[in-house]
C-alpha cells in the first residue's frame, strides 16, 4: 500500500468540478488523502462555481487559473502568483484541454520546483482521435472503420462503404449516432461549427464497452492498471457505475497499447470487445477518469502513485487490484456560505489556511 | 463439455454470480444454484441429474427436461460449450 503520511509536500490539481459530468480534480485529491496524506493541496480552478471548490476537507486553497488558450506566459504569471503565496510540489492537471501546456512549460515548472509526471507532446499528439487510425493498426491494434472528414459531401460517397449507424465525432468533444446520412451531414455541421476539421466518422462496434485506467512508466511499460465495466450510465453516456473485471485479453491489448505510445502518467482507455471477441481501441483519455477512485478502491491507489512518480521515486509499488470491486456515483448537495462564492469570484482565490509567505 | 468459462464464476450463496471477466452478473434460483455448484465441482451431466432427483423429489424425466432447458441457457450466455 502507497503510504504518503510522511510527505510534507504541496500537490495542486486542477479540474473540482463534480456533478453531472464530473471532473477527476476531487476523485484524484480524495485518492491522495486516502493514502494518508496531511500535506497542502491546492486546486486549480477555471470557474467559480466548480463544486467541490465548497467541499470542506478537499482543497486547502482554491485559485482560479487563466484558461490554457490565453498562453504559456498569463499561466506562468498567475503561477508565479500562486507560489509567492505557497509552494506547490507537485501538480497532477486532469483536464484534457491543459494537459499540453503543463507538457510544453515541463522544463519552467521545474525551475520553479514544481514536478509533474505526463507523457511527452509527442505521445500526447499521437492519441489524438484523428491520428489513432493511422498510428495504431500498424502496431496490431484494431481501431473501428475511420473516416476523417473535410466536407459533408464525403458522408454521400463514403455511405456506399459505411454500415448506418456510424458515430460521429468532433475532434476535441462530443459523438452523435447518425441513423442515415442526413443526420450524419447534420451532425457534421454543427461539430465542424463548434470543434473545426476535420470530424470523424466511424463504425460503430457492438459489443460490450471496457474502461481501463493506467499509469505508464514512459518506457512502453504499466506501472499500474484497472479495467472496469460500467453499469449505469447516464443519457450523457457517462458512467456513474461500474465494476473492476479481471479479463487477461483486454489487459494484454491494453499493454500493447501502452507499449505501442510509451505512455508515461495516467491515461483512460475506452475500449470495445466486438461479439467476435475482437478488442477495438476506441479514444485514449491522457489524464485520470473521474472514476479512478475505483482503482485505490480495489487496492491500487494510482492518484497517490503519481505524486511520488513525479517527486522521481521509480520503485513505486502499485498491488494487484481486486477484481468484482464496484463503484457507484451520487450527488449530493453541498452546504457552504455565499462568502466562499465571493472569495473565489472577486479574489480569484480561496484560502482556507493560514498562509506562511 | 468445456466448462473454463463457468469455473472463472464467482457465485454467491443467494444466487448471485459475477463474471468476472466481463463484468456481466446474473441470477439464479435455488436449482439453477445447486446445479452451477456441481458443475463447478466438475460433476458430469448424469451425476448433476441423479442428485436433482435425490434433493429435489421429481422424476427424472423431469429433471432432464429442466436441465436441457437449464444447459441452453448457459450455452447461449457462452459459460459453457459443446
Amino acid at each position: 500500500m502507497i503510504d504518503l503520511s510522511q510527505l510534507d509536500i504541496t500537490v495542486a490539481v486542477s479540474g473540482l468540478k463534480t456533478g453531472d459530468n464530473p471532473q477527476p480534480g476531487v476523485p484524484v485529491i480524495r485518492s491522495i488523502r486516502a493514502a494518508g496524506f496531511t500535506g497542502k493541496i491546492i486546486g486549480f480552478v477555471y470557474d467559480a462555481m466548480e463544486s467541490g471548490i465548497y467541499l470542506e476537507g478537499i482543497a486547502d486553497e482554491v485559485y482560479q487559473m487563466p484558461y490554457p488558450s490565453t498562453g504559456a506566459s498569463s499561466f506562468l504569471a498567475r503561477l508565479d502568483y500562486i507560489l509567492s503565496n505557497s509552494k506547490i510540489d507537485v501538480i497532477i492537471p486532469t483536464l484534457d484541454s491543459e494537459i499540453p501546456i503543463y507538457i510544453r512549460l515541463e522544463k519552467e515548472l521545474l525551475e520553479r520546483g514544481i514536478h509533474t509526471f505526463l507523457p511527452t507532446e509527442e505521445q500526447f499528439n499521437l492519441r489524438d482521435k484523428i491520428k489513432l487510425s493511422q498510428f495504431f493498426p500498424p502496431k496490431g491494434v484494431d481501431i473501428p472503420k475511420t473516416h476523417l472528414l473535410q466536407s459533408a459531401d464525403q458522408i454521400i460517397k463514403l455511405s456506399e462503404e459505411m454500415v448506418f449507424p456510424v458515430i460521429i465525432k468532433g475532434r476535441l468533444y462530443e459523438a452523435y449516432k447518425a441513423y442515415n446520412v442526413f443526420e450524419a451531414q447534420k451532425y457534421f455541421y454543427e461539430l465542424q461549427a463548434k470543434w473545426g476539421l476535420p470530424i470523424i466518422m466511424q463504425e460503430i462496434i457492438n459489443g460490450d464497452e471496457f474502461n481501463v485506467v493506467i499509469v505508464g512508466d514512459g518506457k512502453g511499460g504499466c506501472l499500474g492498471m484497472v479495467p472496469q465495466r460500467k453499469l449505469v450510465i447516464t443519457d450523457k453516456g457517462k458512467g456513474f457505475g461500474g465494476v473492476v473485471v479481471k479479463n487477461p485479453g483486454l489487459e494484454s491489448y491494453a499493454r500493447k497499447v501502452i507499449e505501442a505510445l510509451s505512455w508515461r502518467g495516467p491515461c483512460e482507455l475506452e475500449i470495445m470487445k466486438d461479439e467476435e471477441g475482437v478488442f477495438y481501441l476506441i479514444e485514449i483519455n491522457p489524464r485520470f477518469p473521474a472514476w479512478v477512485r475505483l482503482a485505490e478502491g480495489c487496492g491500487q491507489n494510482q492518484p497517490a502513485a503519481t505524486v511520488l512518480l513525479a517527486l522521481g521515486k521509480e520503485d513505486v509499488d502499485l498491488q494487484p487490484f481486486r477484481p468484482g470491486t464496484l463503484f457507484i456515483r451520487h450527488a449530493e448537495d453541498i452546504i457552504s456560505d455565499i462568502s466562499l462564492l465571493g472569495d473565489i469570484s472577486v479574489n480569484g482565490e480561496l484560502i482556507r489556511t493560514e498562509v506562511k509567505k | 463439455m468445456n466448462t473454463d468459462q463457468l469455473m472463472t464464476l464467482a457465485v454467491n450463496k443467494n444466487g448471485f454470480i459475477f463474471d468476472p471477466e466481463n463484468g456481466i452478473s446474473y441470477t439464479v434460483n435455488d436449482t439453477g444454484l445447486f446445479i452451477l455448484n456441481q458443475m463447478q465441482k466438475g460433476l458430469e451431466q448424469d451425476a448433476i441429474l441423479q442428485l436433482l432427483v435425490d434433493e429435489y423429489d421429481v422424476n427424472i424425466e423431469h429433471a432432464r427436461s429442466d436441465m436441457e432447458h437449464y444447459m441452453g441457457m448457459l450455452k447461449a450466455l457462452r459459460l459453457v460449450e459443446d
